[in-house]
């Protein structure tokens, strides 16, 4: 029987929720295959690797280490080069994300091996298996498949939906000693910019502000909305061009590509490069001044109207909802 | 100092994508320098304003790459070079263009190499950490900032919205990510400059690899866009009424909320 390893991945001590998410994404790769859930961390790693199987891993291999507290490529790579070694896995299924995006080209470099990244969808299964992935920031669709070796694979987080969690669920966790050393990169500092906030990767629900927000000021009856709906805030290239936002909420050709369930663009025209960033998003929400703005075209549902006055309202409304 | 940029051409952010026999229809397209190669340019001129030394831009692509290449020299970088795969590749991966620039640089005296973080018609984000692994130098991605100090680097790196210093030392590979600067225009002394520069062609031969060399691990099977976006609803009424309809609307018609 074949393995697949899906790499979990730990944020403070916890599970992101991409990392149930490659547990799937291995199911339908091979739903025969044994899916191995795979923590690396500096702590915590058996409960971890207990989730792993409560959401459907069928078992789970562990590295605990303090060089994993923080990632870094060099250690993670000694890392899961020796789980990788250990295993021989069939496929590999990370996560897209800051981490994943860093670690996973050098582990297919170093196994002189494809990879598929950033996937949105699987399609078929086994050899035959082909890969859904965004290009052109979404303007377009290409699908792949790897031609031998591993079948490794990225998935963009929020697409590929994660199996029922089943606490009853239990498998064997392995743990394996791995020897760090060398290690060329050493972070000194972490400045969380995000701690208040919702990932925007990761988030269901996104409220983003474009110039028509007309200052950094403007952008707090966004918050709060986001603060309702537990969302994240983003932002078009305007308004981080115009300085209103930190350039890390951008979204759009340059900056991030999301696809939450729910997308409310606030004061942003929707100029083609910032519609290749959000377009496929499963709802738009629209409210912008100008009845013209390109916006609503993508739009499900469109408010024409000063921001400033439907913001708040809105806030209210979902407030209101709670009660 | 020797810097090094790998740069890639892209379609111009402009540009619609129209697919024809399952692959992207390039004819007539514009291309530009990958917005966040661009980052990557700048950023290598200035470093060597700062510490000396001379900048190459490098990118694997066609005869026609040379435009970018030039736009490349005309913002400052002081030599290129194109590695003409036109007549050998057909396919290629991440794996043939990081096999080849790999090849290119390992014969080359380099401390520093600077590429964007992603390029926007790919999107893979993989040929810059393939490329260090293959050197076996160390790398960083998405860097918003970078300090030099004789052998040891300083560098802010954006983790999804984060800030992380790390220290390290050169040799070095960084992917760049937007904030890192703001990336110049070409002046036009600087445009007439560029065309004297020296713009050296390569082509796999001249690395020694042959086309099972770099012969891509993936393959295109399909290309596709999107279904078409019906445009929706624009609401009606006074503002009070049409948020409360679309709140409404959210929860049962779009069960979202």
């Amino acid at each position: 029987m074949s393995t697949i390893l899906a790499f979990a991945e730990a944020r403070d001590g916890e599970l992101r929720n991409v990392s149930f998410e490659t547990i799937a994404a291995a199911k339908q790769i091979d739903e025969d295959a044994q899916v191995v859930g795979v923590v690396l961390s500096d702590q915590k790693t058996e409960a971890l690797a207990d989730e792993m199987i409560h959401h459907g891993a069928d078992r789970a291999l562990v590295v605990e280490h303090t060089d994993l507290k923080e990632y870094t490529s060099d250690a993670y790579t000694q890392a899961a080069m020796a789980v990788i070694n250990e295993e021989d896995p069939a496929g590999i299924v990370m996560g897209h994300t800051s981490a994943g995006k860093d670690l996973s080209p050098r582990l297919a470099s170093k196994l002189d091996n494809g990879l598929v990244s950033d996937i949105t969808g699987i399609e078929g299964s086994g050899d035959e298996t082909e890969f859904v992935r965004p290009i052109y920031s979404g303007k377009a669709f290409e699908k792949k498949k790897l031609t031998d070796g591993v079948t490794f694979v990225t998935i963009r987080p929020n697409n590929i939906a994660p199996l029922e969690k089943d606490t009853s669920r239990s498998g064997e966790v392995s743990s394996l000693n791995v020897d760090i050393k060398d290690l060329r990169t050493v972070i000194q500092e972490v400045i969380r910019k995000t701690s208040e906030g919702v990932d925007l990767s990761e988030a269901n629900i996104i409220v983003a502000g474009g110039r028509g927000v007309k200052s950094e000021e403007g952008f707090e009856p966004l918050y709060e909305l986001a603060d309702e709906l537990g969302a994240a805030v983003g932002a078009s290239r305007g308004a981080c061009d115009a300085g209103y936002c930190d350039y890390s909420l951008q979204i759009g050709q340059t900056g991030k590509v999301v696809t939450p369930d729910l997308y409310i663009a606030v004061g942003i025209s929707g100029a083609i490069q910032h519609l290749a960033g959000m377009s496929n998003s499963k709802v738009i929400v629209a409210v912008n001044k100008d009845a013209e703005a390109n916006i609503f075209n993508v739009a499900d549902y469109g408010i024409v109207g000063d921001l400033f006055d439907v913001i708040p309202k809105l806030t209210e409304e979902i407030k209101a909802l709670k009660v | 100092m020797n810097i090094y940029v790998l740069m890639k051409k892209t379609f111009d952010t402009e540009e619609k994508i129209q697919v024809s026999g399952g692959a992207i229809e390039q004819d007539g397209a514009e291309f530009i320098i990958n917005p966040y190669d661009e980052y990557a340019i700048e950023e290598a001129i200035n470093i060597r304003d700062e510490h000396g030394g001379e900048v190459t831009v490098v990118t694997v692509g066609d005869e026609d790459s040379e435009q970018q290449l030039r736009t490349a020299l005309a913002m400052g970088a002081d030599k290129a070079t194109l590695i003409n795969i036109e007549d050998d590749v057909e396919d290629g991966d991440q794996y043939t263009t990081s096999t080849i620039l790999a090849t290119y640089l390992k014969d080359q005296e380099v401390d520093l190499i600077l590429a964007g973080n992603v390029a926007i018609d790919q999107a893979s984000g993989q040929v810059g950490p393939r490329v260090a692994d293959q050197l076996d130098i160390p790398y960083i991605t998405t860097i918003t900032g970078i300090k030099i100090d004789g052998d040891q680097v300083n560098i802010e790196k954006d983790v999804e919205g984060d800030v992380e210093k790390v220290q390290t030392s050169l040799p070095l590979l960084v992917t760049c990510q937007q904030g890192l600067n703001e990336p110049r225009y070409p002046s036009l002394p600087g445009i007439m400059k560029a065309k004297k520069k020296p713009l050296e062609e390569l082509e796999l031969d001249d690395l020694e690899l042959d086309e099972d060399d770099v012969e891509a691990k993936t393959e295109t099977t399909d290309v596709f866009l999107p279904p078409e976006k019906e445009a929706g609803k624009v609401l009606e009424g006074e503002i009070d009424d049409q948020v409360k309809e679309l709140v409404s609307l959210l929860r049962t018609e779009a069960k979202v909320l």
